[in-house]
Order: structure tokens, then C-alpha cells, then sequence
């Protein structure tokens, strides 16, 4: 079969060309080396464009701040499930990529003294945890994620990186000797050729898979990609059961509202018009870290102080902030909520509820961006070849809750980490590229040929329709035990089904329905993965340290989970050690 | 609702042709992309770019009702009961409502859209005024969507030639920045018959950026600093 397929070497692949994919493609470019940039779109189309509030730094520019600071804040946010060597690696080295964004020319808003505006976010404190938030986030009005994207993108035009776009990576192809990553398989959308895509290293890049439920704040190309390869290629997957519900999606169409309008002084109501935000974190109010107001509001709505006439949302009110500051530091916000939800902040509350936003689970990486995998009794072998950053990956830093603006951070953090490391590694190895498997593609061309061969069967958007309903329903904000074991067996009939779909398009150009039934492949492994990891640890009112202080571990082989311990013990400075979270 | 699509797969059709659907809507469907999402859930066979649908991205842009908008944000009760949508005007169609873009990249790359300042990086951030900052407001807000480049007849003309409004209002973006060293070779570029005066302020650009930027403007800019550096 690779015989068949055109086959192309390069150095270095990335697969994804959001924040993290091309602050990695930045670093190979810039050590020319001959490197590939695979998209599913346009660059600046990637969903890093959607990021609104900001980019967690320490810089001190508007209160005191420090990164350990920082660190104490995320540990904590990630409910200690995240590790502490690679958050104390994200927030050491915050300020240098931070600063490096600004000097590649990225618009950050300015304080009267000419440095970079930076406001408070949820969950982010002075003087760990102290009632004081820090002023951490560095925005660009609410449009950072547009802002750091395009700066990123035209930094790759001038190191003249070699992009394919509109080509959607399918397959890894592994060596059947070692395992090693030698490359992709990937789908040039124009023409519909499938060809090889061969490297010494490959990095994953893909995002986040949000698209698995049915209200997201996520792009339709949020599809897991990334995580869906690595299942089909018998990679594991950590902590796949956590997922990030924002706050504040537009009640009804999901789209984001930012976490920086409360951060700017707005605050979430309910029918009694009541500040509830007090009555659960005290201290922090509408500040809280995500989990804790997603489960408040989730909590008032299920109690009956929801507002509307399905009493199904609560309200964010900002209009008292006045139209200066609405204007100058959330202008999208004011028109996503016009456009939206029929709401301008200016005078109306914005009808808000906890909506999916983010995959803290992904592909197992270190610190440095290579992927790891459990080997002979060792929990975390560098696999060769295959590296992993950004919203597929889980380094962890994020554990179970992902605090506000440390989302773009690990983007370029450990995007320029994996970059390095993979320049590193590429100097280590031989010249030559190891020879493909001579069933190198066979996987992906087997796929291609069942979607296009079959005469009859169900439709794609139907299969993927009823997954998204049955994530929604079976693993949200609150989740049960008996809902899960039944959410279970509904995945395993909506996998089946999955493989008996459907497309009527035969076209060799730009056919989308073969794209999304490609696309289907990935949300069934996310979706699957989320399930399964979440039946074993549904949720408890009390955090069970003593049994669960542990990352989990998916194979699709066998559907079945193992466990490797966190890591307690950060690079240089002592641990945080787990007490009860309160804010 | 009444969608009439432009419809080429060049897999299988000699030439274009107008298709018809008749659309029946759910109260949750509020925007055109909504629509259309709809539509190709029974007929899959018609393609369209989409990723973000709230507008940020830029993949949505079509031609609708004769006017260049965004599907995502483009409210279908603002719409009359019978829309036309065809791929945006000047550019190659690949198939169905999707364009050739390279053409329209190309001439925003060849701005050199990229601060350069080779002066030695400060450890810290380089300083800017809150007013030198705001300069930068209106430009670096562009999308790359092109409704506004493929709305222009000098782009339709000379799309090779013609910067056109994006790649235009993206060198102001740089020319505006304090940041910049680079102001006197940018305009030395743009001093060309072509490049940047096959612009006569017709002004479509303006009318049709769904993010409500000012390409026109910006293009003033450019010639006023052009006059007074000749001065």
C-alpha cells in the first residue's frame, strides 16, 4: 500500500497550527530544519483565535505578583491533580514567553507607564491564596487569543515556515519494532489524495476535542484529532475525565463569554437578582476558579433560582462597569452579546450558563513535550519520534480544572519547550530516516476504503448528533454513577455505529462529509476515553486523596484503564500539599 | 426558508448551476451558518468552510444576496425570506460555496506582515504609550476573512498586482505601530502604481468587513505618510 501513496520526508511534522503548533514550528524553523506544518485550516483560523480574557504571567506590572504565586494558584486549581514539576517549568518560564510575544509584536493593552496591561482572573492570587486576587492576566482587550494567533502566524511567515494547508493528518505510523513515531498519514482536502507525511519527529498539535458535547463554547473543528490518532495507534490517554465547563457560554449558543468580564468588576446573578457567588466562595466571589462557579451555577439552576422562563441560565451583569470600560477592554464581548443573545451589556445582563470549554486530559507528556508511555513497570518511557503540547496533550498542568488564561501560557510555553527539545533530539539522531513498515498507511487506506466502499448506512450527523446528546446527558457538570455505567454502553453502541456510517459524497474534491466522518473516528476515541475514565472516578462531594491522587491512564485496547502516580515533587522548591480548596 | 446555492463540484458538473432548498428552521437556528449547517445535514454533498461560528475566525465568508458577509454572524431575521448565496466574487472556486485563497494570503504576505524592530530586545517588555497602543485599534482586528479584498473591482482586476484592502490595512497595522522600524522600506513597496494606487476609495471594502474596520482609511494613512515623507 505505501507503495501507492506519495511520499514525502521532512525533518520535523507538526500536526495543528494554533498557539502551540506554531510556537513550536517558530523553533524548528528558526534551526532550519526542513519542517512540515499540517492544518486542517487556514492558521489563523485555529480555535486559539476564539481566547478572549488573557495570558497568565507574573510580570508585577499592575500588583505584586511572583511565579510562585503563580504555581501555589495553579497547583491548587488543578484540585492537586496536576504535576508539580511542570507547573513550576510553566510558571518559571511565564514572564520570558510573555515578554517574547510582546516583542514579536503582539498588541497587548498598555498601562499609563507603557507596559503591559494586566488584569485579575479567576482563582489567581497574591501571596498564595491570600484574599487579594493578582492583576496576572496580560490582554489584549478580549480578543488575546486573535491577538497572540496572527502574531504568531506572521512571526512563521518571515522564518518562512513550509505550511500544507487545508491537509488533515489521519494515522500515526509507527515502527512495529520499537514503537517509534515515523510520520502521518494526512488527506490534502482540495484533491482528496492521501500521501505519507515521513519525519524523525512528529508533534501533535490538535486541540481539544469540545465538539464531543452538545453545547461547547468550542469550534466545529474542535474534534479531537490528535487524541483520536493516538488511540487508534494503542497510545494512552491521561485524565481524559476532565473537562472544563466554563462559566459563562451564551445560554443557548454557547458561545464564550469571557472570564475577564468579571475579572473587570461584572458579577452573575440570579432570579432573585441575588449575588449567589457569595454564599460559595466567600472571599473570591465570582472570581472563584471555574469548577467552583460552574458547580454554583449548576447548583442554583437545579434548585430553582434560575432565571428565564425555563429558569434554565443565570444572569451576568456588567453594565454598571459603564461603556468606557465595556468599550475599551471588552469590545468583543459587547458585540458577541448583541449578536447572540439579543443582549447589549451596556444596559441588559447577559444570560449565561456553564457551558464545555476545555480537555485537561490528552496525550501523556513531560515537561519538555515528549509523549510517555507506561513500559516494563515504568510509568512515563519517552516514546521516540512523538511529542505532544497544547490542548491534546497532557503535561499535566492543568489536572482536574484548568485555571483562567494558564490556557494560552501552556500554549507557548510548552510549544517552545517541544520545539527546542525536538531540535535537540533531531541534532542526536542519524541523518537517515528510518525505513516505513511496508504496511505504513494500510490503517488509514483500510478506513478510506470501508467509508467510501459502503453502499448504504447511517448518516454521519447522526451518529455524531446522538454522541453529543449522550456526553451532555451522561458527563456533565454533576455526574452519577448510574448515568455513567449507562453512558458507557451508549458510547459502545454509538462506536458501532460509527463504523457502519455513511457518506453519499463521492467526490474527490474538497469533500467535507468525508472530512467529518474522518472527524467522527476522533470524537468517538474522546468521547469514549472521557466516559470510560470518568465512570472510574465519578464525582464525590469530599476529594478522596488517599485513592485518588493518581492520573488516569485510557487504552482503547481493551477499553480499559490503569493508573501512574502525580507528580508531587516540583523541580526546585518544595511541594504544595493537598488541603481542601476554598476561595 | 428559501436558500438558493451556487453549486460546482468539478469532480462531477461541466458547470456551475443554482440549487434550491427549502429549509425548515428550529427555534435555535439564529444564524445563516445555522441554516446551512442544516442543510448539509440532507444534502452532504455541499460544501462550505466553517469553524468558530461567532465570528473571529474568518472561514465563513460567502457571498449573500450580492453582498460579502460572514454566515456565523449574520442573522437570518435580518434576511429576506429568499437568500442567495454564491462563493465570494474574483476568486477561483474550488467547489461549491468554497474559494481558492492563495492568491488573497499571497498579497498579505508580501506586506511583510510582522513587526521588525532589530534593535537588541529589552529583557522586558518594549514600552507603549496607552495612545501609541490604541493607534493600532481598527487594524489588527482583521479576520482574514477577504470579504473585503473579494468585494473590490480594483482586486477583481488586478489581483496579482493590487495589494488589495486586507493585506493593505495589515501594512498600516505595522506602519502604525511605534514598535516598527521598518516605516521607510514599507512605504518604498507600496510607492507603485499597482501595489497600492489601484486604489480609488470605492470603498465596498468598508461597507462589507464584518468586523466593521476601515480598509479605506487605512489606505489614506499610507498615502498621507507617503506625502510627507516626499515633503
Amino acid at each position: 500500500m505505501s507503495g501507492a501513496l506519495a511520499v514525502r520526508s521532512f525533518d520535523a511534522i507538526v500536526v495543528g497550527a494554533g498557539g502551540s503548533g506554531l510556537r513550536a514550528a517558530l523553533e524548528l524553523a528558526r534551526a532550519d530544519l526542513r519542517v512540515a506544518v499540517l492544518s486542517k485550516v487556514f492558521p489563523t483560523r485555529s480555535h486559539t483565535v476564539a481566547a478572549q480574557g488573557g495570558i497568565a504571567a507574573p510580570l508585577a506590572n499592575a500588583s505584586e505578583d511572583h511565579w510562585h504565586w503563580h504555581m501555589y494558584d495553579t497547583v491548587k486549581g488543578s484540585d492537586y491533580l496536576g504535576d508539580q514539576d511542570a507547573i513550576e517549568y510553566m510558571c518559571r518560564r511565564a514572564n520570558e514567553v510573555v515578554v517574547e510575544l510582546e516583542h514579536m509584536g503582539m498588541p497587548f493593552d498598555r498601562l499609563e507607564n507603557g507596559r503591559i496591561y494586566q488584569r485579575p482572573f479567576g482563582g489567581h492570587t497574591q501571596n498564595y491564596g491570600s484574599p487579594k486576587m493578582a492583576m496576572r492576566s496580560c490582554a489584549a482587550a478580549d480578543r488575546t487569543g486573535h491577538a497572540m494567533l496572527h502574531t504568531l502566524y506572521q512571526q512563521n511567515v518571515r522564518a518562512k515556515t513550509q505550511f500544507f494547508v487545508e491537509w488533515m493528518a489521519l494515522d500515526l505510523i509507527r515502527d512495529p519494532a520499537d514503537g517509534a513515531v515515523l510520520g502521518v498519514t494526512a488527506l490534502e482536502m482540495e484533491t482528496g489524495e492521501v500521501s505519507i507525511l515521513r519525519a524523525k519527529a512528529t508533534l501533535l498539535a490538535t486541540g481539544g476535542a469540545g465538539r464531543i458535547y452538545w453545547a461547547t463554547t468550542n469550534a466545529f473543528i474542535n474534534t479531537g484529532d490528535g487524541v483520536g490518532m493516538a488511540a487508534r495507534a494503542g497510545i494512552p490517554l491521561e485524565d481524559m475525565e476532565f473537562w472544563q465547563f466554563h462559566p459563562t457560554g451564551v445560554a443557548g449558543a454557547g458561545v464564550l463569554i469571557t472570564e475577564g468580564v468579571r475579572g473587570e468588576g461584572g458579577y452573575l446573578l440570579n432570579k432573585n437578582g441575588e449575588r449567589f457567588m457569595e454564599r460559595y466562595a466567600p472571599n473570591a466571589k465570582d472570581l472563584a476558579s471555574r469548577d467552583v462557579v460552574s458547580r454554583a451555577m449548576t447548583t442554583e439552576i437545579k434548585e430553582g433560582r434560575g432565571c428565564g422562563p425555563d429558569a434554565d441560565h443565570v444572569l451576568l451583569k456588567l453594565d454598571h462597569l459603564g461603556p468606557e470600560v465595556i468599550n475599551q477592554r471588552l469590545p468583543g464581548i459587547r458585540e458577541i452579546a448583541i449578536k447572540f443573545a439579543n443582549a447589549d451589556p451596556v444596559r441588559d445582563p447577559i444570560p449565561v450558563v456553564p457551558t464545555v470549554h476545555y480537555q485537561m486530559g490528552g496525550l501523556p507528556t513531560n515537561y519538555l513535550g515528549q509523549v510517555v508511555v507506561p513500559k516494563r513497570g515504568d510509568p512515563e518511557v519517552v516514546l521516540p519520534g512523538l511529542y505532544a503540547v497544547g490542548e491534546c496533550a497532557c503535561v499535566s498542568v492543568h489536572g482536574a480544572n484548568r485555571l483562567g488564561t494558564n490556557s494560552l501560557l501552556d500554549l507557548v510555553v510548552f510549544g517552545k519547550a517541544a520545539g527546542e527539545c525536538m531540535v535537540k533530539d533531531l541534532r542526536s539522531m542519524p541523518e537517515a530516516l528510518r525505513e516505513l513498515p511496508r504496511d505504513a498507511g494500510e490503517p488509514t487506506r483500510a478506513r478510506l476504503a470501508r467509508l467510501d466502499g459502503a453502499a448504504s448506512g447511517e448518516r454521519v450527523a447522526e451518529v455524531g448528533n446522538d454522541l453529543r446528546r449522550t456526553m451532555q446527558a451522561h458527563c456533565g457538570v454533576f455526574r452519577f454513577p448510574e448515568m455513567l455505567v449507562e453512558g458507557v454502553a451508549k458510547m459502545k453502541a454509538i462506536a458501532e455505529r460509527a463504523g457502519r456510517s455513511f457518506i453519499a459524497d463521492r467526490s474527490k474534491v474538497f469533500n467535507t462529509a468525508r472530512v467529518e466522518a474522518l472527524e467522527l473516528d476522533n470524537l468517538v476515541e474522546t468521547a469514549m476515553a472521557t466516559v470510560v475514565s470518568a465512570q472510574a472516578r465519578s464525582d464525590y462531594p469530599e476529594r478522596d486523596d488517599a485513592n485518588w491522587l493518581k492520573h488516569t491512564l485510557w487504552h482503547k485496547d481493551g477499553n480499559r484503564l490503569e493508573y501512574k502516580p502525580v507528580h508531587v515533587k516540583p523541580l526546585s522548591v518544595d511541594s504544595f500539599e493537598p488541603k481542601v480548596r476554598t476561595y | 426558508m428559501k436558500i438558493t446555492i451556487y453549486r460546482y463540484d468539478p469532480d462531477k458538473d461541466e458547470r456551475p448551476y443554482l440549487q434550491d432548498y427549502q429549509v425548515k428552521l428550529e427555534p435555535s437556528d439564529r444564524m445563516l451558518l445555522d441554516a446551512l449547517v442544516r442543510i448539509k445535514a440532507e444534502d452532504e454533498t455541499l460544501a462550505f468552510r466553517r469553524s468558530c461560528r461567532e465570528g473571529v475566525c474568518g472561514s465563513d465568508a460567502l457571498n449573500i444576496n450580492g453582498r460579502n458577509g460572514l454566515a456565523c454572524i449574520t442573522r437570518i431575521a435580518d434576511l429576506p425570506e429568499h437568500v442567495t448565496l454564491r462563493p465570494l466574487p474574483g476568486l477561483p472556486v474550488i467547489r461549491d460555496l468554497i474559494v481558492d485563497m492563495p492568491q488573497f494570503f499571497k498579497q498579505y504576505e508580501s506586506v511583510r506582515p510582522y513587526l521588525v524592530n532589530d534593535s537588541p530586545p529589552p529583557e522586558r517588555e518594549r514600552l507603549q504609550s496607552p495612545a501609541e497602543r490604541e493607534a493600532l485599534n481598527g487594524l489588527y482586528e482583521c479576520i482574514l476573512c477577504a470579504c473585503c479584498s473579494t468585494a473590490c473591482p480594483s482586486f477583481w482586476w488586478n489581483p496579482d498586482k493590487f495589494v488589495g484592502p486586507a493585506g493593505l490595512l495589515q501594512a498600516y497595522r505595522f506602519l502604525a505601530d511605534s514598535r516598527d522600524q521598518a516605516a521607510g522600506a514599507r512605504l518604498d513597496d507600496l510607492e507603485d502604481p499597482y501595489r497600492l494606487f489601484r486604489c480609488h476609495s470605492i470603498m465596498n471594502c468598508v461597507d462589507v468587513c464584518p468586523k466593521g474596520l476601515n480598509p479605506t482609511g487605512a489606505i489614506g494613512r499610507i498615502k498621507e505618510m507617503m506625502v510627507k515623507r516626499a515633503v
